[in-house]
């Protein structure tokens, strides 16, 4: 029964656990006063107090709207628009006499509008409210006291101070405080990926009152009080006292408190109280309201909508102004000027006595009229196409993962030509870049390199060079060409991805020392604090361990023949090839002290007790830590392993020095002594006693090797970052790790290269150091932050000095030093070295910490920026920065519930930036300029007319020829364009990177653009105008003799209209499918239709439109004549713009287009490497220059 | 294939030769049209006179607006035009007036349509304000536009023997079938007050008022013109025409200009030059566009001419900036 001896481990006697014996600090007096006036009475439901308190339940809402509030709110959110607001107004307006048409025809299409947007919003919404519901209704174990037994319930059902029991692999539903567990001593291992990104488990520690109510029947009594803190988003602090057994008091810490969302591992079960539910949870106080993103394509837009606001504001000033001098002159001195008017029997909208008056009026009406200069329909039109092309997003394969079965996912809508203007990536590291998952690669043991396996950044580096065959791999492996049956075996193990038939399958005992390899091996196997579980059926041993790497060590040992099967609270057991006899046999050691990892220790170490009674110390560790700790005698390999070393790290790989020492009877047990000794003390300084305890007996090592373990990237990250940044997107790393695997990483996804040149930026030195110690806080905090201001100020320094040469620089900061270099004073000029820095990455850095550097970058560049991360401590940084991607890997869904993308894999990124990006960012572009260009071309048009009727704001259509224009005549080329255009293919796309630089530079939707379209839309309406109302002007356009009149004027300028514009967008688009060919060419048609049905209507209904095509336009040639050269000649400005622009100045996606036409893009495009570099740079230059 | 995006489609892009095949073919289209169109306008024979200032007697030169609005006054004038060329039939009579806002907001809503096509909506008077009633009932038809009905009359005569000027087919027949009743008929109509242009008889049906229909369909600009007949005789060149105008319509007080318009018409209608040059100067400048673009295309090379501009993949020194 592996399972029952396990429970029997104490782990408080394997581990020095005794650190972790909770003391009141300051902290404590606190409770009670502000801040933390939290009581929780445990077990105690009827309480009066517990009622009165009445703390928020489990139930969790992170919808936007509820049912009651969702029509005001939502309506609230639609009217926020500026444009939205106006229609309303003109709507309620309409139905006064100011209105130039009937108010129902401005009502009808802003209900649409405003419909369509809130069916939207609600869908959106509902999605939300599943994965709430989905939560809130797990199911958890919780006391019932009166019963006496645990009970199953929904967890929006728990209070607080419920008692809940919470079994192994089970998410805790709340805040709790650990009670007790299924070991004696009440420890348990979380798992809080979900929180920090952190994959080790975490040990819990009850208090040791409560740690014995282990019994169901033992709770009926159990009754207590804990007061505490109140609820804050700090994940890294608790302060508490627990009231127990008549007046005891207990200072509880994070120790005790079991954080929600994250998981029970290695643990059967354990026994807890609630302290916070709900919304006062820390996770849930960490996750602040989504904000609502707009991006920056929107924000522009709103300026542009109120330039065209000011320009309706001009035109209908200018409107009325003339208006009210004709009204004026309408009577003068007692005559009637235009007596056809009767202006002394008239309303107040055309008096002459009161012209300004009138004139002000008119204002209002020519408001009204001039409304369709502001596209109503351009906001959901918007909205429609952003979620069609998120279904595309969703829909599409090379994004689809399906190892997981797992599509990418656009969970809002709102970003997707944000995608196309991407300028820094800020991602996240562990679960991001990399799988997460380690994997033993290579050994050196006694000077002699194993492993033949390629890693990532080999393979990569190997592809730069253009070759296969000279790969650093071959510097280890003496074979050639191992590469494709490196390929073939991969991850057959998890966690082992060694190759080398030298050690394997027992052939290591023919290798130059054998002895030495076998401790390498003992030592991996030896030294760890994984537990085994032996698969009872398969006889398969897995392992728990604490971090991945020990996991992969573990592993390795047993693949290479030392099977680590067993371990009690003493002793350790292995199967073990014995090389001198060549048998299997087991030996057990006894395990006598573990000297535990820590991060300022950066080694472990055991002490064992082997079967011949040798007393060994095995250690393995960081070698900035470990040669020193060296002999003079052990130091034989040195140099070659050093070599080694540089070699895997150059590799991306992480690497540990293994040692050992043995040990005399008498200097162990004189060092024992006194490490118990300091061990027990309860002096302030023990920690560091104890450390320097362990100091004192890890020396004299000898060194037996080094191990390489690959933290192995996901697929295609490398390549995938190369792309990004040929596309010269800027990409940081924010991780939580040590900066070794930060910069290995960095190494292996080719963010760092050799050539690079590196600035550290640490608070790791001797002086701050020793200030830390003397724990003077504030000397510290101001020692730090010069520091901090000195290296950045050197790092500036350097980059500037060498600003000739083409070196580029990597900046590597660690926390501590980012704390500092992001307050206020540093802030600016962290940033200026950052932005001159080629890569970036920030290591140890905390969730907060990761928000502020995204927000830092956000603001003081003012460029758009992505983060990409997978685990709940990105969520800040995800909903902080422009985009927030979230990896949908295996770290729960925190990441992805506050991403506005999630895609499975990170190389997915590329397609979702490079392809989806820029074409939605185009899309969308194009889409709003011609939005705007159909618009104006068609509101000025009334304009023109207006002039003509003495400004009197008669407009020149049929009220329902308006109110159809923007709905049903013009806006479904224009969402066709915006879901399907595209200017080149997703294969060139993804060619040429650079292309993607058209959305970063925003070139597209700059301003000389738009008016470019703005004026083009004036000229367009002035040609309709002019030259309809000239051809017509008097002359019959009949052979019967029929003149022109308001009526069929208005049906030739409007049909050209429709026409123009239409054509204008076949023209702009550059990818016709047949949808394009239906929308475009299908809302010509249904204008026509359109006239036929409505001016078949009884004349009442159609009035002017009555049989206005059939009977009068249709028959007459000269119509048709008109519209043709009409619709070509407002064609011609636009077409000559781009004919000549096309071929003398053409942009980069022209280019791209030409050269596909010509053929000449194919796969193979050859041409010599050598000048290119230079060319690149011009295009770059000339990119830039475009932009400015 | 449709959720991948890659439909199979036209991607039109604009090469050399696509560009100047567009200019140069739209120019070839162009032109013959514009020629054909400036030829068949050059058949239209077409007289203009404008009679508002020299049917105004001399005395009342400087006060026009006293002799139009006097009752008293003859306002009988007799204009004699002479026949430039032979003008086959029908001969198309209008009458032009000029600065008249019949497209003013006011005046163009001001009118019923329910009351002009049925009797039953006789009480129907919304937006006819101040024509809609009397105190002996609603005005039929009511509003500004009716109210203010053209009313000045012509009358031909070539050599003192008259022609017949046919009120025949110069309205639309939706207008005359559908929108006027034709048991709808005049009521009140001019009685009481300010009286505005023309009187109606009371026993015509308004589907038989064909001058009140042409007049009710609204002019689109402010200079415009209307049908008042159709003379169905050839009129030889150089023929005297003798026109005895009623020069009843007052636009004297917002100067405007009124003319009398004769004209054949031929398949694009009227004398229409405009329709015509536009169509050849748009053609010329396609064909103006076509030569600068090519000449431009051979004299200037292209800028990136050069293949490996594009040749990203090859070299991943695109990562070193």
């Amino acid at each position: 029964m592996p399972g029952g001896r396990r429970r029997r481990i104490h782990f408080s006697k394997l581990y020095s656990f005794l650190c972790l014996r909770s003391s009141f600090t300051a902290e404590h007096s606190q409770i009670g006063k502000k801040g933390y006036s939290r009581v929780v009475y445990c077990n105690d439901s009827d309480n009066p107090e517990a009622v009165q308190r009445s703390y928020r339940g489990n139930y969790v809402s992170t919808t936007k709207y509820t049912a009651v509030n969702f029509i005001p709110k939502s309506l609230f959110e639609q009217f926020r628009r500026v444009a939205n607001l106006y229609f309303l107004v003109v709507a309620c307006v309409s139905f006064s006499p100011l209105a130039p048409y009937s108010a129902f025809s401005v009502l009808a299409p802003l209900m649409v509008v405003i419909g369509a947007t809130m069916a939207k919003e609600a869908v959106e919404d509902w999605r939300r409210r599943k994965q709430d519901v989905e939560a809130n209704n797990r199911r958890a174990k919780v006391y019932d006291n009166k019963s006496g037994i645990f009970v199953e319930t929904k967890w929006k059902k728990l209070h607080v101070g419920d008692l809940v029991k919470v079994y192994k692999d089970e998410f805790f539903p709340a805040d709790l405080l650990l009670l007790s567990s299924s070991y004696e001593d009440g420890v348990c291992y979380v798992e809080t990926t979900n929180l920090d990104g952190e994959t080790n488990l975490k040990l819990k520690h009850s208090l040791e009152v409560t740690s014995s109510l282990r019994n169901e029947n033992s709770f009926q009594k159990f009754k207590a009080v804990i007061k505490c803190e109140d609820p804050n988003e700090d994940l890294y602090s608790f302060v508490g006292t627990l009231y127990y057994n008549n007046g005891q008091e207990l200072p509880l810490s994070l120790q005790q408190i079991l954080l929600r969302d994250s998981k029970l591992r290695n643990t059967d079960y354990v026994y807890g109280v609630i302290v916070f539910t709900g919304h006062d949870t820390k996770v849930m106080q960490n996750a602040t309201d989504p904000p609502s993103k707009r991006s920056k394509i929107e924000r522009k837009m709103d300026k542009i909508v109120y330039i065209l606001f000011s320009t309706l504001v001009s035109i209908s000033f200018i409107g009325s102004f003339f208006f009210g001098i004709e009204t004026k002159k309408d009577i003068h001195r007692g005559k009637y000027r235009r007596w056809y008017l009767l202006p002394d029997n008239t309303t107040v909208f055309y008096d002459p006595k009161r012209a300004s008056l009138a004139a002000f009026l008119h204002f209002l009406t020519g408001l009204m009229l001039y409304g369709y200069l502001i596209p109503i329909s351009l906001y959901v039109s918007i909205e429609i196409v952003k979620v069609l092309q998120s279904i595309f997003i969703n829909q599409d394969q090379d994004m689809y993962y399906d190892v997981a079965d797992r599509p990418a996912r656009a969970r809002t809508s709102n970003l997707n030509e944000e995608l196309g203007q991407v300028d820094t990536i800020l991602s996240d590291k562990t679960g991001t870049l990399t799988c997460n998952s380690m994997e033993f690669v290579k050994c050196s043991i006694a000077g002699t390199a194993y492993g033949r396996g390629m890693t990532e950044v080999e393979i990569a580096l190997a592809r730069r060079k253009g070759d296969t065959k000279p790969g650093i791999g071959d510097n280890f492996a003496d074979l050639p060409g191992s590469t494709s049956d490196v390929m073939d075996s991969r991850s057959s193990i998890k966690g082992f991805n060694f190759r080398d038939e030298r050690l394997m399958n027992g052939q290591w005992v023919n290798q130059p020392c054998p002895d030495v390899i076998q401790i390498f091996f003992c030592v991996l196997a030896i030294c760890h604090t994984a537990i085994p579980d032996v698969n009872k059926e398969s006889d398969e041993i897995s392992y728990e361990a604490e971090s991945p790497d020990e996991a992969a060590f573990v592993i390795a040992a047993r693949e290479l023949g030392f099977e680590f099967f067993e371990r009690t609270q003493t002793s350790i057991s292995l199967h073990e090839l014995d090389y001198g006899s060549g048998k299997k046999v087991d030996r057990s050691y006894k395990l006598l002290h573990v000297l535990e990892f820590s991060s300022s220790r950066k080694r472990m170490s055991v002490i064992v007790r082997n079967m011949e009674n040798q007393l060994l110390l095995l250690c393995k560790g960081a070698d900035s830590v470990m040669f020193e700790r060296l002999s003079e005698h052990g130091r034989l390999f040195e140099v070659e392993t050093k070599n080694h070393i540089k070699k895997y790290a150059e590799a991306g790989l992480r690497t540990l020095v293994v040692a050992y020492r043995e040990l005399g009877e008498e200097e162990y047990r004189g060092w024992e002594e006194e490490f118990l000794k300091t061990k027990t003390s309860v002096s302030e300084s023990r920690d560091e006693l104890v450390d320097a305890a362990a100091d004192k007996i890890e020396r004299d090592l000898i060194l037996l090797g080094a191990t390489a373990v690959e933290d192995k990237l996901q697929k295609g990250v490398p390549e995938c970052i190369e792309k990004l940044a040929q596309a010269q997107i800027d990409i940081w790393v924010l991780t939580g790790d040590k900066m070794e695997t930060a910069i290995n990483i960095g190494y292996a996804c080719s963010l760092l290269r050799e050539e690079m040149k590196q600035i550290v930026i640490t608070l790791d030195s001797p002086d701050i150091n020793a200030l830390e110690k003397q724990g003077d806080k504030e000397s510290v905090a101001k020692a730090s932050s010069e520091s901090v201001g000195k290296q950045i100020r050197e790092g500036i320094a350097q980059i500037d000095s060498t600003k000739e040469n083409s070196i580029t620089f990597g900046l590597i900061i660690d926390g501590k030093s980012l704390a500092f270099a992001l307050n206020k004073n540093l802030e600016k000029s962290f940033l200026d070295l950052a932005t001159k820095c080629a890569s970036v990455i920030c290591c140890r850095s905390s969730p907060k910490q990761k928000a502020l550097v995204t927000r830092l970058v956000k603001f003081g560049t003012g460029k758009t920026t992505l983060a990409i991360g997978d685990g709940a401590n990105d969520v800040g940084m995800l909903q902080e920065a422009d985009i927030g991607v979230g990896i949908s890997g295996v770290e729960g869904m925190q990441a992805v519930m506050a991403s506005d993308y999630a895609i499975a894999q990170f190389r997915f990124l590329e397609r979702l930036l490079l392809v989806h990006g820029h074409w939605c960012y185009r899309r969308i572009s194009m889409m709003i300029c011609y939005f705007f260009y159909k618009n104006i071309a068609f509101g000025f048009t009334l304009f023109w007319f207006e002039a003509h009727t003495s400004f009197s704001g008669q407009a020149a259509y049929n009220d329902w020829y308006m109110s159809f224009y923007n709905v049903f005549f013009t806006s479904l080329p224009v969402i066709a364009l915006g879901v399907f255009d595209q200017d080149v293919s997703a294969r060139l796309c993804l060619k040429y990177p650079l292309l993607y630089q058209e959305g970063v530079q925003n070139i597209l939707f700059s301003w000389p653009r738009i008016l470019g379209w703005m004026f083009n839309g004036v000229i367009s309406s002035m040609i309709i105008f002019f030259l309809t109302s000239n051809s017509t002007a008097r002359q019959a356009f009949r052979e019967d003799g029929q003149v022109v009149d308001f009526e069929v004027l208005g049906v030739i300028m409007y049909t050209c209209v429709v026409w123009t514009v239409n054509c204008q967008m076949a023209l702009s688009i550059n990818y016709f499918t047949w949808i394009q060919h239906f929308f475009i060419w299908g809302s010509i048609a249904f204008w026509y239709a359109f006239l036929v049905i409505y001016g078949s209507l009884p004349p009442t209904v159609s009035t002017t439109a009555y049989r206005v095509l059939v009977e009068a336009c249709a028959p007459s040639g000269f119509y048709w004549l008109l519209t043709a050269i009409v619709v070509v000649s407002s064609l011609l400005p636009y077409f000559s713009y781009r004919a000549f622009q096309t071929r003398f100045r053409p942009m980069y996606h022209d280019i791209i287009q030409i050269r596909r036409s010509e053929g000449s893009e194919t796969e193979t495009s050859g041409g010599s490497p050598a000048p290119m570099k230079d060319k690149i740079y011009q295009l770059k230059k000339r990119l830039r220059d475009m932009e400015s | 294939m449709f959720t991948q995006q890659e439909l199979p489609a036209c991607k039109p892009i604009l090469t050399p030769p696509w560009v100047i095949t567009a200019f140069v073919s739209v120019g070839i289209i162009f032109i013959p049209i514009g020629l054909a169109s400036l030829f068949a306008s050059e058949h239209v024979v077409e007289i203009i006179d404008r009679y508002d200032k020299d049917c105004v007697p001399s005395n009342y030169t400087n006060n026009a607006l006293a002799y139009i609005q006097s009752t008293q006054t003859n306002k009988t004038c007799t204009r004699h035009l002479i026949i430039p060329e032979r003008m086959k039939s029908p001969i198309y009579v209008y009458y032009q007036l000029e600065n008249f806002y019949q497209n003013h907001r006011r005046y163009i809503k001001n009118r019923n349509d329910y009351q002009l096509r049925s009797r039953a909506y006789e009480f129907d008077v919304d937006d006819c304000d101040p024509e809609a009633k009397t105190e002996r009932g609603p005005i039929v038809p009511c509003g500004l536009i009716a109210w203010s009905l053209f009313n000045d009359t012509y009358r031909f005569s070539l050599q003192n023997e008259v022609i017949q000027v046919s009120k025949q087919d110069i309205v639309w027949k939706s207008d005359q079938n559908h929108k006027f009743g034709s048991n709808v008929y005049p009521k009140n109509f001019q009685s009481s007050g300010l009286i505005g242009g023309a009187r109606l008889n009371q026993s015509i049906p308004l589907s038989k008022q064909v001058d009140l229909i042409v007049w009710m369909r609204t002019a689109a600009l402010p200079t415009f013109r209307k049908l008042y007949g159709k003379i169905e005789v050839e009129l030889e060149a150089n023929q005297n025409l003798t026109v005895l105008i009623q020069n009843n319509y007052n636009t004297y007080s917002f100067a405007g200009k009124k003319k009398l318009v004769l004209s054949t018409t031929s398949w694009i209608g009227g004398k229409n030059d405009f329709l015509g040059i536009a169509y050849l100067a748009v053609g010329g400048l396609c064909l103006f566009v076509a030569i600068s673009f090519v000449l431009l295309y051979l004299l200037k090379p292209r800028p990136l001419e050069d293949p490996s501009y594009l040749s990203w993949n090859i070299n991943p020194a695109g990562l070193s900036n």
